[in-house]
C-alpha cells in the first residue's frame, strides 16, 4: 500500500520499463480497451454533445453540492434510507464500523468501490475483526495478492492469466499451471459463492446519486453487488459527495457516456437502481467528503471532481500504459489520479504532474471534458510555488531562464556549445549524469545559428549577393548546400 | 504588405537553422515581408511547463515587446506557438499589447491554410512520409482532428504535403500517440520517454516511412536521437523543410 515516503514515479515507472515485454503487453491490453472505446463513441453521432451536456450537469452539481446533498440526503431518508455525514476518511470508517458492530456483522462482501479504497477501509475492517471481501473478480485478484487495484475499472489489468492460476492455486486450490480463463473463473465463481451466502452485510460504492429521486445507481458487470445486497439484509452504500446527479433525467446521459468510455461497451452490463431498503432490510448511504469541498472551493481544481472514474485517461495515457498503475502509489492512478493525489498531499505526490508528457490525449478521451493535462500543468506550478519540486529541476530551469533573458549570452553559450559538441569524446558527452544521452543521440550541432545564417544572408541581400548558407566541417556539408535543395 | 515577424524556437535557432530557412522562404515566396528580430532567445515553455513560473515570466514579457510591431508573428513549432497563445494569460492578465500578439501568432502551416487561404503548395517530394502529429499543435492548437474526439478528420500539414508530387503518406497503428518528448519529461522519465518513442519509430518503421516528418522539431529531435543510436534508416525533417522544396539529406 502506499508508503509515507515521497512517491519517485520515475524511478517506479523506470523499473516496470525494464521488463519491456511485459510493458509493451501491458501498453497493448490498454490500447485494446481505448480502440474499443473508439469504436463506441464512434457509433453515436451525439457523442461529443454527450460529452458537452455531462460536463454542464457536472459543473452545475459542483456549483451548488450543498444544496443537491441536502436534496438528496431528504429523499434517501423519505424513500426509508439511513444517511450519515463523513467529513474524512477516519469518520466514514469509524461509521462502517459502527454500523456493522452494532448489528454483529462479521462477514462482509464488498463490490468494487474506490472510495473505501481511499479510505482504507479493508485494512482498518480487518483489524477490528471483521472479514471483508471483495466480490468485484479483478479486486478479488488483487486481494487474494495483498496488492492494491492498478487500475480503477481494470485493477488486475496488471497480471497475466498464468499468474492469476498461480494465484488460485495457492489460495482457492486450483489446479497448478492452471491458466484457462473460464476454468479460473469458475472457481473464483465457486468461491465467491459461499462468501455471497454466508454475508452478513454487503457493501458497494455508488456510481451516480440522484438528488431528486433519493435514489442510486450501481454498475458493475458481474451482477455482484447485486448479489451482495440482494442476500444479507444490511447494505451500506459508500458515496463520495461528488457521485450526485439533480435529476432522473440526468442519468442517461452518464450511463451512455461510462461503458463506452471505460471498456467500450454500449452499457455496463447491470445498472442496478437502488432506491430505499429490502424488506425488512435496512440501507445505509455514507456520504463522505474527505478533501472534496476543499477541491470544489478551488476554481483551478473544481473540474476534476467532474469525474466518473471511468479509467478512459489511463488507458488513453501513454505514461500510464508503460508505466503500470501502481508506479503512481495513488488510490486513483493515472491522469486523473495525478490531480487527485496531489491536493491530498502535494509534497508526496510532486511527481505526479510531471509523470506526463502534456500530450493531451487524456483532455480528448475524457467523458465529461475535465481539462486534466491543463490541470496537470497548474499542478506543476502549485508545486513550484510550494518550493516542493526537486531542487535540480527549480534551479536548472533559474539558470536556463537566466541565459534567455540575455541574447548576447544565449548567442554565446550556444555557439560555445555547437563549437566544442563536434569535438568532444564521447565518455564527456555521454555518462551518467546527461539522461538524453542514454539511449539518444544528441543533434549534431551546425557550424552556424539561424540568426548568424540570418544576418549573413541579409549582409549578401543588401550587397545584392545570393543567398547560399556555408557547408558545416562537422556535419555533413549538404545539409547547408544550396545543391540539396531543390528549387 | 504586412510585416511578418519570424518566430524561430531557440532549439531551431541553435541546432536545426535548415528549419528557419526553410520558414524563411516558404514565407518570402508568398510575398511577405519577413523579418527576424535577433532580440528573440526562448518564449519560456520549458520553464513554464517545469512549473517556473518566475523563470518564465520574463521571457513572455520579452516576446510579447518584441514582436508585437508585427501584423503576423509566425513560427515552425506548434508547442511554442501555444505557449504563446494559450499559456502567456498567466503573465499579462488581459493586456491589450498581449491579446493583440495572441490574435496573431500562428504555427507555420496553420498560418498558410488559416491566414493566407493556401491549402496546397507546388513541389516534388517522391517518397513516403509519415507524418507524427505533436501533440501540442494537435490538441492546443488543433492543426488536426485527434483520435479521441469523434469530429471530421483534417490535417492542415498534410493538406499543404498533399499536393506535392509523388509524395504518399503512411498508415499507422497508433495515428497520434505521443512520441514521449514532453520537454523536460525526456530526461526527468527518460525510461518512459525512450519507451514511447521506440514504439512511435516501430509504427513507422514497420508501415515503410522513409522520411519521418512533424511541424515540432522537439518530437523530431527526440525520435532523430533514438534513431541515430540505433543506426536506424530513416530520415527525419521538419515539415517545413519539406515544404520549402528541400531533399532528405
Amino acid at each position: 500500500m502506499t508508503s509515507l515516503a515521497i512517491v519517485d514515479h520515475p524511478k517506479k515507472a523506470a523499473a516496470f520499463v525494464a521488463d519491456i515485454d511485459r510493458a509493451h503487453w501491458h501498453d497493448q491490453s490498454l490500447w485494446y480497451v481505448r480502440i474499443k472505446r473508439d469504436k463506441q463513441a464512434a457509433s453515436l453521432p451525439e457523442w461529443e454533445l454527450l460529452r458537452e451536456t455531462a460536463s454542464q450537469i457536472k459543473a452545475n452539481v459542483v456549483a451548488n453540492l450543498a444544496d443537491y446533498l441536502e436534496q438528496f440526503a431528504n429523499e434517501a431518508t423519505k424513500l426509508g434510507a439511513v444517511v450519515h455525514w463523513a467529513r474524512d476518511a477516519a469518520e466514514h470508517n469509524a461509521i462502517v464500523l459502527n454500523i456493522l458492530q452494532s448489528r454483529g456483522a462479521q462477514k462482509i462482501v464488498k463490490s468494487k468501490s474506490m472510495l473505501t479504497e481511499e479510505c482504507h477501509l479493508n485494512p482498518y475492517l480487518e483489524r477490528h475483526g471483521i472479514e471483508v471481501i471483495d466480490t468485484d473478480l479483478g479486486e478479488r485478484i488483487v486481494q487474494l495478492a495483498k496488492e492494491p487495484p492498478s487500475h480503477i475499472v481494470l485493477p488486475c489489468i496488471h497480471y497475466k492469466k498464468e499468474e492469476i492460476g498461480e494465484l488460485f492455486h495457492e489460495h482457492l486450490g486450483t489446479d497448478k499451471g492452471a491458466k484457462d480463463p473460464k476454468y479460473l473463473a469458475e472457481a473464483a465463481r465457486q468461491h465467491l459463492r459461499e462468501k455471497f451466502c454466508g454475508a452478513d452485510a454487503g457493501i458497494t460504492g455508488v456510481n451516480f446519486a440522484i438528488a431528486e429521486t433519493g435514489g442510486f445507481v450501481v454498475c458493475t458487470n458481474e451482477g455482484n453487488a447485486d448479489l451482495g445486497v440482494s442476500l444479507p439484509k444490511l447494505h451500506i452504500a459508500c458515496l463520495g459527495i461528488e457521485k450526485l446527479l439533480p435529476r432522473a433525467a440526468d442519468l442517461g446521459v452518464f450511463l451512455r457516456l461510462l461503458a463506452r468510455s471505460a471498456t467500450g461497451q454500449p452499457i455496463t452490463t447491470y445498472s442496478s437502481h437502488f432506491h430505499g431498503p429490502l424488506p425488512g432490510g435496512e440501507l445505509h448511504i455514507v456520504l463522505v467528503d474527505n478533501g472534496r469541498t476543499d477541491i470544489a472551493a478551488n476554481p483551478d481544481f473544481r473540474r476534476s471532481l467532474n469525474c466518473i472514474r471511468c479509467g478512459a485517461c489511463m488507458n488513453t495515457c501513454p505514461i500510464y500504459r508503460r508505466s503500470g498503475g501502481h508506479s503512481y502509489e495513488a488510490t486513483v492512478p493515472g491522469p486523473i489520479g495525478s490531480i487527485l493525489a496531489p491536493a491530498r498531499d502535494s509534497a508526496k505526490y510532486a511527481t505526479l504532474p510531471h509523470a506526463c508528457s502534456l500530450c493531451g490525449s487524456c483532455s480528448d478521451v475524457c467523458p465529461v471534458k475535465i481539462d486534466i493535462h491543463q490541470q496537470l500543468l497548474t499542478w506543476r506550478k502549485e508545486i513550484a510555488a510550494r518550493k516542493q519540486l526537486k531542487w535540480s529541476k527549480r534551479l536548472g530551469m533559474q539558470l536556463t531562464g537566466w541565459v534567455f533573458q540575455h541574447p548576447w549570452l544565449y548567442s554565446t553559450l550556444g555557439k560555445m556549445a555547437r563549437w566544442t559538441l563536434p569535438w568532444m569524446p564521447r565518455f564527456m558527452l555521454y555518462h551518467g549524469l546527461n539522461p538524453w544521452g542514454k539511449q539518444r543521440e544528441l543533434p549534431s550541432a551546425p557550424p552556424q545559428s539561424f540568426r548568424e545564417l540570418y544576418a549573413q544572408r541579409q549582409k549578401q541581400q543588401a550587397n545584392g549577393g545570393s543567398v547560399t548558407p556555408q557547408p558545416s566541417p562537422h556535419s555533413p556539408p549538404s545539409v547547408y548546400s544550396a545543391s540539396s535543395k531543390v528549387n | 504588405m504586412p510585416r511578418v515577424g519570424l518566430f524561430i524556437p531557440c532549439y531551431i535557432d541553435q541546432f536545426y537553422p535548415r528549419v528557419g530557412l526553410a520558414t524563411l522562404e516558404l514565407l518570402e515566396r508568398q510575398g511577405l515581408s519577413v523579418d527576424f528580430p535577433p532580440a528573440q532567445t526562448c518564449c519560456g515553455q520549458p520553464m513554464a511547463n517545469t512549473g517556473c513560473t518566475e523563470s518564465a515570466a520574463p521571457l513572455a514579457k520579452k516576446f510579447v515587446e518584441i514582436f508585437s510591431p508585427y501584423d503576423y508573428v509566425v513560427g515552425p513549432s506548434g508547442s511554442c506557438v501555444a505557449m504563446v497563445r494559450h499559456h502567456y494569460k498567466d503573465y499579462f492578465q488581459g493586456d491589450p499589447a498581449y491579446e493583440a500578439i495572441k490574435k496573431k501568432t500562428f504555427e507555420l502551416c496553420e498560418f498558410f491554410v488559416d491566414v493566407l487561404g493556401i491549402t496546397s503548395l507546388p513541389g516534388n517530394f517522391p517518397y513516403q512520409v509519415g507524418l507524427h502529429s505533436s501533440c501540442h499543435g494537435q490538441r492546443e492548437l488543433r492543426l488536426s482532428s485527434s483520435s479521441e474526439v469523434m469530429s471530421l478528420p483534417y490535417n492542415k500539414a498534410r493538406q499543404l504535403l498533399a499536393g506535392m508530387t509523388g509524395i504518399s503518406f503512411t498508415q499507422l497503428e497508433r495515428p497520434d500517440e505521443c512520441c514521449g518528448f514532453g520537454g523536460t519529461f525526456a530526461v526527468s522519465e527518460e525510461a518512459v520517454s525512450c519507451m514511447m518513442g521506440n514504439d512511435r519509430l516501430h509504427d513507422h518503421l514497420s508501415h515503410g516511412t522513409e522520411v519521418l516528418t512533424a511541424g515540432d522539431m522537439s518530437c523530431l529531435m527526440h525520435l532523430q536521437g533514438l534513431l541515430r543510436r540505433q543506426k536506424k534508416p530513416m530520415h527525419v525533417m521538419h515539415v517545413a523543410e519539406i515544404l520549402a522544396g528541400y531533399q532528405p539529406v
